[in-house]
């Protein structure tokens, strides 16, 4: 359907973007790529009487890798992270995750800070954010916050943002050089909303346990969740095959997903088990090499 | 709004209404109806064009968006008289049937292989996943964008 109708401004600064949301009282919202919210526009499910388009904004596209870890900008889109090959060695959970974002046209214009604030329980980027540890940086009327992932996301298309504040930059604690991960999701056809999927990632210590265990799943609740009995059932052994059970089936048993046209809820759960069970043998291959 | 960008090499200006997508702005101000709109929420990919070099959905990307931009359609991928190479290839396999895909297909292969001139088939598949093919033609239109790769590699060749 075509999209409704709405004004849109381009300003040249985060504080006159941020003064045109104030302005709007709830009803303007930020563009970035627009790959989200011109459809759910289309849709009719969002109708902002005012879009702020932030592409002449500087300053919300490096990618800035230091010792402390990686910041990327809120404008930097799928392709950026995928084409960054430092990306791949300092943070190289997150560019396996992007791969399986929507199609090859929509990498190239969606970008990291849309995905957050869209907050869609389906999208990668999500449950990314919250099995790194990464801190969502806001700009305000009142100024700039951190947001840690976990306070961000508070329901299907929601988060604790407020109407004035936009996101600026997305940080990532240092990556561990001991370090094991894997993202793993199911989708009918390439490119589809995901059914389920999973993001894991754990250090591992001198004798080869896990350490620092982070699980988190996507499209199962209406935001992305910390899978945190799998989690316990990881923490301290030695990710060998009876482990890698073990976790998968703390997994299936502690989600509570919703069925739908797409999936039924049982499985779902069974999905979810699969999935980590994949993720976590193949984290566990690139250990042992 | 009045935007100003460039399609095909020619500098255009135009006055549209913000919600006006870029699909709409080439099909009823510029009249260039070779690129498809389909779906109209990011779905289908007929509607495909090259922004700044960039695949990209003109249907999810409004018209005041593409201001300063370069913007390139399938009418600007054919030289001033015949095809194309990759045209070419998509005659040759038989790529096309009822044609509404293959504008889409058309730019997303150009920039595609423009790029990645030594694509192999999956990643072929892979980067047209996200272009709807109602006749289910694909393997055709794989086999074409494999025969184009060579015209690819050596204008990329020319070029070093």
């Amino acid at each position: 359907m075509k999209l409704p109708q709405f004004d849109y401004q381009a300003p040249a600064s985060l504080s006159e973007a941020v003064a045109l949301l104030m302005a709007g009282n709830g009803d303007a919202r930020p563009l970035s790529g627009g790959q989200s919210i011109l459809p759910i526009m289309a849709f009719r499910l969002a109708e902002p009487s005012l879009l702020v388009d932030l592409r002449n904004i500087p300053d919300l596209r490096g990618i800035e890798i230091s010792a402390a870890g990686v910041r990327i900008g809120a404008m930097v889109r799928w392709r950026d992270i995928l084409d960054n090959a430092q990306l791949k060695v300092v943070l190289p959970l997150l560019p396996e995750a992007i791969e399986h974002v929507a199609h090859y046209q929509v990498r190239n214009r969606g970008t990291i800070g849309g995905s957050l604030a869209h907050a869609d329980p389906a999208s990668e980027m999500p449950a990314v954010a919250l099995a790194l540890d990464a801190v969502i940086e806001v700009v305000g009327a009142k100024g700039k916050r951190d947001i840690a992932a976990g306070d961000l996301f508070t329901g299907s298309l929601s988060t604790s943002l407020s109407h004035d504040e936009i996101i600026v930059a997305v940080r990532f604690p240092a990556w561990p050089a001991a370090r094991a991960y894997a993202f793993e999701e199911f989708a009918r056809r390439r490119g589809d909303f995901a059914l389920a999927g999973v993001a894991a990632c754990y250090d591992v210590d001198a004798q080869g346990r896990a350490k620092n265990v982070r699980v988190s799943a996507l499209s199962i609740a209406d935001t992305p969740i910390r899978l945190k009995a799998a989690e316990a059932a990881m923490e301290g052994r030695v990710m060998d095959a009876d482990a890698i059970k073990a976790a998968s089936a703390a997994a299936s048993a502690e989600v509570d997903p919703a069925g739908d046209i797409h999936a039924s809820a049982r499985y779902r759960k069974a999905l979810v088990g699969t999935l980590l069970g994949r993720a976590l043998t193949r984290a566990a291959a690139r250990t042992a090499r | 709004m009045s935007v100003r960008f460039e399609v095909n090499g020619k500098s255009v200006s135009v006055d549209v209404s913000p919600r006006t997508t870029l699909a709409d702005c080439l099909r009823h101000e510029l009249h260039l109806t070779g690129t498809h709109v389909g779906c109209e929420h990011g779905v289908c990919g007929a509607c495909t064009v090259i922004v700044n070099g960039d695949a990209v959905r003109s249907c999810l990307m409004l018209a005041v968006q593409a201001n300063g931009a370069k913007v390139t359609t399938v009418e600007g991928l054919s030289p001033e008289e015949g095809l194309s190479p990759l045209q070419t290839a998509f005659k040759t396999h038989h790529a096309l049937q009822c044609g509404f895909c293959t504008p889409g297909m058309l730019t997303t292969i150009h920039a595609l292989l423009s790029e990645e001139p030594n694509a192999d088939e999956d990643r072929i598949r892979d980067v047209i996943s996200g272009n709807l093919c109602r006749c289910t033609g694909y393997i055709t239109i794989v086999e074409a964008a494999m025969d184009a790769r060579a015209s690819y590699q050596q204008s990329r060749g020319d070029k070093e």
